[in-house]
């Protein structure tokens, strides 16, 4: 099958591919730009361990087609730090051990920097919600949901 | 110097640093199975059986090997030019070999039966729908007591072991029994005796990696192999032996790790993905869908339980017996003889006699998960136990405390206990606010205690300490949760250096010595152990050093905050040698200086928890909330607590999903009906409370700073204590797990 040409932005940066049209866009993130950053859990939509945002919205990149980039922006938990200088809930989850695999973490902490960017005050139930897609098969997610919280009122305070 | 003497002041350990991996696994740069890349990679695809059990009469691998994209296709009768595997195998190796590519039969619905490498993943799962196989299909079963019974379909002849009385179904194939004292006399003495039958479904690991691995192998018998594991010697040892090199040429390196849980403690797609780059001389990748993980990896087993237990009116248990029969899919190896033995294993019982059965059927391998065997057991008898509190009117907390194991008990197992941490859980959990906090209407309390063995097992680690006065630890046992900072805790300890100061990595097999699973709660224990030696064993030539320069005798130094300091009749005499200086100048004195520890440490240490859980059931839909949820557990000693608390909330999570939601379904035709996360649900964050901890601490005298496993125990009470907060919520009891809302609705119904 011939390959299609995407011409598309990651993290900022302007990024062109050629794919397979059944190419997701987590296989193109992955094995096209050595994304790797993005993990598939599932390939079904159920563990949001591939959570990136397109043009500011969170999906599970398992269920977007790699053409479906085309003149998108993307952002990844790659893109999620300022330099050298982490996101606070990056931050946050490693001071409160809310990892313990790591494998969840990267689809979490997109999942929880688009609902923080959303509902800078969010309870203990607009988390949990929220994060609801998100599999954690460690933590039991009470940790999890501490340094989110920890992290929205750090931010509120800063901001 | 007296270097053994047992630590009870801490200046590391027990605070809770940063992990040193953090930074990568919150960036995504930390590398997992699938995550590796090598050039000139092929990708690789598995064919399996859509039957649960068949003959397979052909294979015609001709159509797909003609494709291009397609560079090697491997069955197991694949002896066209190059034998995949190796052939002639025998005892546990053939097993394996059964398990990763089906021989004359396919014995379960996922059972692999033949592989591609193309050149894409694409590629590669288009030539699978080439591949032909005819089927004679066969009769199959997958219910274990169906399994036991005269008319099922045998599995496997012969492959039970001596263990097995005579007249049982070839498909029992261990039998364990054990016990001690005179069950019917404890029944005679008994004012009540309960006895009931209990029921548990096979339930997977679930963690969020699928397996993954990248090898390469080359007509020279040497190899490489990148996977996620919880072991990889192990990996080492078995991919040579059934890829027929030796062990030393296939380097085996462990990838971080997505979770585990016993899971990934042996092989599915590894000797398959070398047995392909063995054919077309390339690397291949090859990675498991989250259905191949539920169909072809291992799940638990599943339990058909009797239990029946005698207690005086006082709350003394007078006898104590259960039957205990667990499927374990189509290879032996289901875990009846641990459930027995962990059953009653936290009660001081002076009559008790356990039986467990491990029964074969048209499932996959069953595989650990978390203290093996242990929750299904403690289900059962800790139902029971409650059962007769409610019917005598009695605490369960107190009749537990009353029959509580404790120093010097002869263990239902077997041994005599030593020093153990049981009635220290369960006085915190009579303490603890959430044990007196006042109940709502539809809500229910369950306690359950749990035991688990944990495990020492062969382990080595070097360290080796870096002219600046830094250090670096090697360790062998894949870090599934945070177990990089604990070891840097303890090396940091006995050092007296920064716990920053230290690098802590896990080796390959080519660049350490043997080092068995990350499982059996063992890490912290044993690899730990051999840390705090190899430290102390290099700390050993640091005094060795100062000495000499001091021109003093060494027992007359001893180590200090990270220093050499004069002791004896030569205190005082010289100023403290920091590390720094020792090693700033080693190269000179002696040359580099590295501790080592290899052995099999024996010393784990059993470990018990205690758990409250309360549970509200909505009488409407069956369905039930988990409100609040207390764990109590004794880790010997917390290294870095924040992590032993996660093992705690982990293993409790796990165990909700166990007693609430998560089950194998299979159909009439033997299929699984639930292989995908939507279909086979674990709980989400919106599922579950907080899950409070309690961290005990009764140190264990096998380990230097007294660790005790904390990974497994954490599984063991949430089945029994969920159970009983739900029956005590509906007002009847629930004997089968899942507590599904259908079988709770049909059980207040009437019809449970």
């Amino acid at each position: 099958m011939s390959k299609i040409h995407v011409s598309t932005t990651v993290n900022g940066d302007a990024v062109d591919y050629l794919c397979d049209p059944r190419e997701t866009l987590l296989d193109c993130l992955r094995d096209r730009l050595n994304l790797t950053g993005a993990k598939e859990g599932c390939g079904t939509g159920d563990c949001g361990a591939c959570s990136v945002t397109v043009d500011g919205r969170l999906v599970c990149s398992c269920l977007m087609l790699g053409v479906e980039a085309e003149g998108k922006k993307i952002e990844t938990v790659e893109g999620m730090a300022d330099g050298d200088v982490l996101h606070p809930l990056q931050k946050k989850f490693i001071e409160h051990a809310a990892l313990q695999c790591g494998i969840c973490t990267p689809g979490v902490l997109v999942a929880a920097k688009a609902l923080l960017e959303k509902n800078p005050d969010p309870t203990e139930e607009e988390t949990r919600y929220w994060l609801a897609g998100n599999l954690c098969r460690c933590t039991g997610y009470d940790k999890i949901i501490r340094a989110v919280m920890d992290t929205a009122a750090e931010m509120r305070e800063a901001s | 110097m007296a270097l053994d003497d047992r630590k009870s002041e801490f200046k590391f350990v027990g605070t809770r640093p940063d992990r040193p991996d953090g930074l990568d696994k919150v960036t995504g740069r930390a590398k997992f199975g699938a995550d590796a890349h090598a050039p000139g990679m092929l990708h690789g695809a598995i064919l399996r059986s859509p039957h649960a059990h068949a003959r397979i009469v052909r294979i015609d691998t001709s159509r797909a090997e003609a494709l291009k994209d397609v560079k090697a296709v491997v069955t197991r009768a694949d002896f066209s030019d190059k034998v995949a595997f190796k052939p002639g195998l025998k005892g546990e190796f053939w097993n394996v070999l059964e398990n990763v590519m089906a021989g004359e039969k396919a014995l379960y619905d996922g059972h692999a039966v033949a592989a591609v490498a193309a050149t894409s993943a694409l590629a590669a799962r288009d030539a699978l729908k080439l591949i032909e196989v005819e089927y004679e299909v066969l009769p199959h079963v997958t219910d274990v007591d169906k399994a036991m019974q005269p008319d099922a379909p045998v599995i496997r002849e012969g492959a039970a072991d001596y263990s097995v009385p005579e007249g049982m179904h070839p498909n029992v194939v261990r039998y364990h029994e054990s016990g001690h004292g005179d069950v019917e006399a404890g029944f005679a003495e008994a004012d009540l005796v309960i006895e009931d039958h209990f029921v548990t479904e096979a339930t997977h690991q679930g963690y969020i990696e699928p397996h993954a691995c990248l090898a390469t192998l080359g007509n020279d018998g040497k190899g490489e192999l990148w996977c996620c594991t919880q072991g990889h010697w192990i990996v080492q040892k078995t991919c040579a032996a059934l890829l027929g090199i030796e062990t030393s040429q296939l380097r085996v390196t462990a990838s971080e790790i997505g979770g585990g849980f016993g899971g990934k403690t042996t092989v599915f797609i590894e000797p398959v993905a070398l047995a392909l780059s063995r054919k077309a001389n390339r690397p291949v990748k090859l990675v498991m869908s989250r259905s191949e993980v539920f169909r072809a990896t291992g799940p638990t087993a599943s339990a058909s339980m009797d239990v029946r237990i005698g207690m005086k009116k006082d709350g003394t248990i007078t006898a104590a017996q259960g039957v205990f029969r667990l499927q374990g899919g189509a290879f032996p190896g289901a875990p009846g003889d641990m459930t027995a033995m962990c059953a009653f294993a936290p009660y001081h019982l002076t009559n008790v006699r356990q039986v467990g059965y491990d029964v074969m059927t048209n499932r996959p391998k069953q595989a650990a998960y978390r203290a093996p065997g242990a929750p299904m057991g403690a289900f059962a008898v800790e139902s029971v136990i409650d059962e007769l509190c409610n019917k005598l009117g009695l605490d369960p907390i107190d009749v537990r405390l009353k029959n509580a194991a404790h120093e010097g008990t002869k263990a239902s197992y077997g041994p005599r206990y030593e020093r153990i941490g049981l009635v220290e859980t369960l006085e915190a959990a009579k303490a603890h606010p959430h044990y007196s906090a006042p109940l709502k209407p539809g809500q229910g309390r369950g306690i359950s205690c749990g035991f688990w063995f944990n495990h020492g097992g062969e382990t080595s680690v070097s360290l080796a300490l870096s002219e600046d006065g830094s250090a670096q630890v090697m360790v062998g046992t894949p870090d599934i949760g945070g177990s990089r900072a604990s070891m840097a805790l303890m090396a940091a300890e006995v050092l007296g250096i920064p716990y920053e100061n230290i690098r802590v990595t896990v080796a390959d097999t080519a660049t350490l010595g043997y080092n068995d699973v990350s499982h059996g709660s063992r890490v912290t224990y044993a690899s730990g152990l051999a840390t705090i030696k190899a430290a102390r064993n290099a700390v050993e030539k640091l005094c060795e050093r100062a000495a000499a320069k001091w021109g003093i005798p060494v027992d007359a130094v001893k180590w200090e905050n990270g220093c050499a300091v004069p002791s004896g009749p030569n205190a005082g005499d010289f100023d403290p040698m920091p590390l720094a200086e020792i090693t700033a100048s080693m190269g000179r004195t002696g040359g580099p200086i590295s501790g080592h520890f290899e052995a099999t440490p024996e010393g784990a240490g059993v470990s018990f928890g205690t758990h409250i859980v309360d549970a509200e059931v909505d009488r409407e839909t069956g369905r039930t909330t988990i409100t609040r949820y207390t764990v109590i557990q004794d880790a010997g000693k917390a290294i870095h607590p924040a992590y032993v608390e996660g093992q705690y909330q982990g293993g409790a999570a796990q165990g909700i999903g166990w007693a609430l939601n998560e089950e194998y379904i299979y159909g009439e035709d033997g299929r699984l009906q639930n292989s995908i996360f939507l279909d086979y649900r674990i709980p989400v964050a919106s599922d579950l409370p907080m899950i409070d901890t309690v961290i005990v601490e009764v140190p264990n005298p096998g380990h230097p700073f007294g660790v005790r496993g904390v990974g497994e125990t954490g599984i063991v009470p949430p089945l029994a204590a969920i159970a009983n907060a739900v029956s005590n919520a509906a007002g009847l009891r629930m004997r089968q797990l899942p507590m599904s809302p259908p079988r709770v609705l049909a059980a207040l119904k009437g019809n449970g």
